[in-house]
């Protein structure tokens, strides 16, 4: 896989919800991605941008353009040093909800995205990478 | 906070479209907005259109479904209208996110979902 491109934005505050998820629908949108990959996108990284900001108590968003195999395709990497995600089998299957969610956050955004790789440690931070694809021959 | 998303009273009905980026905070400060327009005005029925939403995330979702249900309370019916194709899909992929709302495809059928008599 080829790093075309790649952006790293802050998540500090609830405003880097809309930030992030705007910069990633013009990227898509750059793609070619039809309107349904760049809502899938889209929607993936405001779940994610939030997730980090409410319980991962912020970090980054890594928002990247990627190539592999001759496609083109929008790469998200969230970080956080927050808490961790003690039960992570259960987040995954949905259901788990808290306050500011209906508990498919996590489980909701496995399903938006194409790659979807999550690392959390008790204590150390949450690491998770999702990935995209544009159609072949998409981009003009 | 005011949400400055604009709330219109057309008879007895309550109309708003939601536009552009929908922050948390705004979304919340609507809801508080538009309860309070409710009380005032006691309108018997709520359109929200949702026609100018390209995202509807989880968190948003929430708010939709609960202002519904707040409103349903207060003794008004909503229904949500317009939601956009690739809207719809991402909702659905994500699971039942947006179960116990009415919905329409735009306003007039909205407006003639709220003439119906109450079930």
């Amino acid at each position: 896989m080829i790093v075309l491109e790649t952006c790293a934005l802050p998540i500090d505050s609830e405003d880097d919800v809309v930030r992030v998820r705007t910069r990633v629908r013009d990227l898509a949108q750059r793609l070619g991605f039809d309107a349904f990959a760049v809502a899938a996108i889209s929607t993936a990284a405001s779940e994610l941008t939030r997730n980090a900001w409410v319980h991962g108590h912020g970090g980054t968003a890594t928002v990247e353009e990627v190539e592999e195999g001759g496609r083109h395709g929008v790469r998200l990497q969230f970080h956080d040093a927050g808490p961790g995600i003690a039960d992570l089998p259960r987040v995954l299957k949905g259901g788990f909800s808290t306050r500011r969610s209906l508990g498919l956050g996590l489980s909701g955004t496995r399903r938006l995205v194409d790659d979807f790789e999550i690392e959390s440690q008790c204590g150390v931070g949450t690491h998770i990478v999702v990935a995209k694809w544009a159609r072949f021959g998409a981009r003009t | 906070m005011v949400s400055s998303i604009p709330v219109i009273r057309i008879r007895d009905t309550l109309l708003s479209a939601i536009q552009g980026d929908l922050s948390d905070r705004v979304a919340e400060a609507f809801q508080g907005d538009l309860l309070s327009r409710l009380e005032r005005t006691g309108a018997s029925g709520v359109l929200l259109d949702i026609s100018a939403l390209d995202i509807v995330d989880t968190y948003v979702a929430r708010v939709l479904v609960e202002t519904a249900q707040m409103a349903r309370l207060m003794g008004a019916h909503t229904v949500l209208v317009g939601m956009r194709p690739e809207v719809a899909a991402t909702l659905i992929t994500m699971g039942q996110v947006l179960t116990g709302i009415d919905t329409a495809l735009n306003v007039d059928d909205g407006l003639a979902l709220l003439a119906l008599p109450r079930r």
